[in-house]
């Protein structure tokens, strides 16, 4: 009976296509249907992860590319943010900045590789260049909107009630544009993981490109594969992290108030 | 309650009797403001003493909330003909909390020098102690504008300005918050101003009714009635009156 219900359970669950799925490939691997050089058995793929894991590539693998992603991440979110501010807070800034950013944003950025490996070369500096580029256009583009889209009844109420300047951008303009700030650091975190993956196929001597552009060589399908789940985990992580970020800085937010009540 | 009386006495001022000061607080002279080619306050001339309690009537319009933003200073049309003191404070239509800070830091925005305590016993005058700490987002229509009151009382104005405050709140709630602001500016004196399009409320409320029509003030009535006021024949015959200035007949 236990044992019917959870089978059930299986049958009306999300999972269960993508489970069957996995059989199928599990199986049409072992009967020879798909060789290894096509693509590898989940089971192989598993076994090369545990493999991977155990002999170190994989861990010092991914510490190089987290910090070409996090060097990548706070240079482009710096500037990011530092040109929203230039632009949000003053006409004059806007004149300057927000033209030639729409114009800049308008080049896909993934297509500057060649241009990037002619200027600095191919060690880590295009790589982190690119990194930095995905992060900077969603950060400056939210933070710059959520700026402008702050309420000006608060900001005119605020004001009446004697804030200067100063403190109207610290305690209004900013608290206000965090939303879309924080939506701005979502989306530059996935560029960043894009541009990773572009980077990395630049002659990467370390890193899980590197992993990736190894095991092509010798057609190794399995460590491929764990390492665009590695990849993809990162995504989640990220994700992930910007939600915990979000209910911490926004806990005012109506929605996530009632949700905590 | 005992709260609210002990935040009156903490302030001398606040039981001082009400006398006819020399120097009005509010004095308008031939004010105009025009928007492009509309003019929507036309030689205005408004005096408002120390102390008393105005409403200003008018459809919409008729220049009142312009009106009010000047006497608020928050026009920024020249002012040469407008005196108001450099002690205001507005309670807006809509609360204008800042959703990001609680009902507290709200309440002392603005006054570096005041705290917790103050932000306090402000809010226990209007009876909101409970939701000190909770986000603007969490609190009811009434509560919200009983937030605004606090923050704008705490800066002890000389002129109070309430724009439409009630509008928004249901008919119980209003009633209760008519009592409150009666209360309160009965504890400290400011010269008040409300605007509204409530007649009944106007005529509950207020020392004089003023009528804005066209950017003019078309009536003026002194409801010399002892608060708090039935609906007896004087308040009606009041109330007929303002009606009829504002285009209304029943």
């Amino acid at each position: 009976m236990k044992i019917f219900y959870k089978f059930n359970s299986l049958l009306n669950s999300r999972a269960l296509l993508p489970l069957l799925l996995l059989l199928a490939w599990e199986a049409a691997a072992r009967a020879g249907f798909i060789p290894p050089r096509i693509m590898a058995a989940p089971s192989a793929v598993f076994g090369t992860f545990l493999t991977l894991l155990k002999n170190g590539e994989l861990v010092a693998a991914l510490l190089a590319s987290l910090t070409r992603v996090a060097i990548g991440l706070s240079l482009g979110v710096s500037v990011g943010t530092a040109l929203a501010l230039l632009a949000g807070l003053s006409r004059r800034g806007e004149t300057m900045v927000d033209p030639l950013m729409h114009i800049l944003r308008t080049l896909p950025f993934l297509g500057l590789v060649p241009l990037f490996i002619v200027w600095f070369g191919i060690g880590e500096a295009p790589k982190i260049g690119l990194i930095a580029l995905g992060a900077a256009f969603p950060t400056y583009l939210n933070l710059f909107s959520g700026i402008r889209g702050v309420d000006l009844k608060l900001i005119e109420a605020a004001r009446s009630f004697g804030l200067s300047r100063g403190g109207l951008i610290a305690q209004v303009i900013l608290p206000g544009a965090a939303p879309a700030f924080l939506t701005g650091l979502r989306h530059a975190l996935a560029y960043c993981l894009l541009s990773l993956v572009v980077a990395e196929q630049i002659n990467a001597s370390s890193g899980l490109g590197a992993l990736i552009n190894t095991a092509r060589d010798f057609m190794q399908t399995d460590v491929i594969v764990v390492c665009l789940l590695v990849y993809a985990g990162l995504g989640l992580v990220s994700d992930f992290l910007v939600r915990r970020l979000e209910a911490s800085v926004l806990a005012w937010r109506p929605s996530l108030v009632e949700r905590a009540a | 309650m005992t709260l609210a009386l002990d935040f009156a006495g903490s302030f001398p001022h606040s039981r001082r009797p009400v006398s006819p000061a020399p120097t009005p607080a509010v004095r308008l002279r031939g004010f105009s403001r025009r928007f492009g080619s509309t003019e929507v306050l036309r030689s205005l001339d408004l005096d408002i003493a120390p102390g008393e309690f105005v409403a200003l009537l008018g459809r919409s319009g008729s220049g009142k909330t312009t009106l009010l933003r000047t006497l608020a200073g928050l026009d920024s049309a020249p002012i040469d003909q407008v005196s108001i003191p450099a002690g205001r404070a507005v309670v807006f239509q809509e609360p204008r909390l800042l959703p990001w800070k609680t009902v507290w830091r709200n309440v002392v925005i603005g006054l570096p020098s005041a705290g917790r305590a103050e932000a306090e016993a402000a809010l226990a005058e209007v009876e909101l102690s409970h939701r000190a700490t909770a986000w603007p987002g969490t609190l009811s229509g009434g509560e919200a504008q009983r937030a605004a009151l606090a923050r704008a009382l705490l800066r002890r104005p000389q002129l109070l300005l309430l724009d439409e405050p009630f509008g928004a709140l249901d008919a119980l709630t209003r009633l209760k918050m008519h009592d409150l602001v009666l209360s309160l500016w009965r504890h400290h004196r400011p010269a008040l101003l409300l605007v509204t399009h409530d007649v009944d409320e106007a005529v509950a409320l207020a020392d004089r009714v003023l009528v804005l029509d066209e950017g003019r003030i078309a009536r003026e009535e002194i409801i010399d009635l002892p608060r708090p006021r039935p609906r007896g024949t004087a308040f009606q015959a009041v109330r007929r009156r303002l009606l009829t200035a504002l285009g209304v007949s029943e």
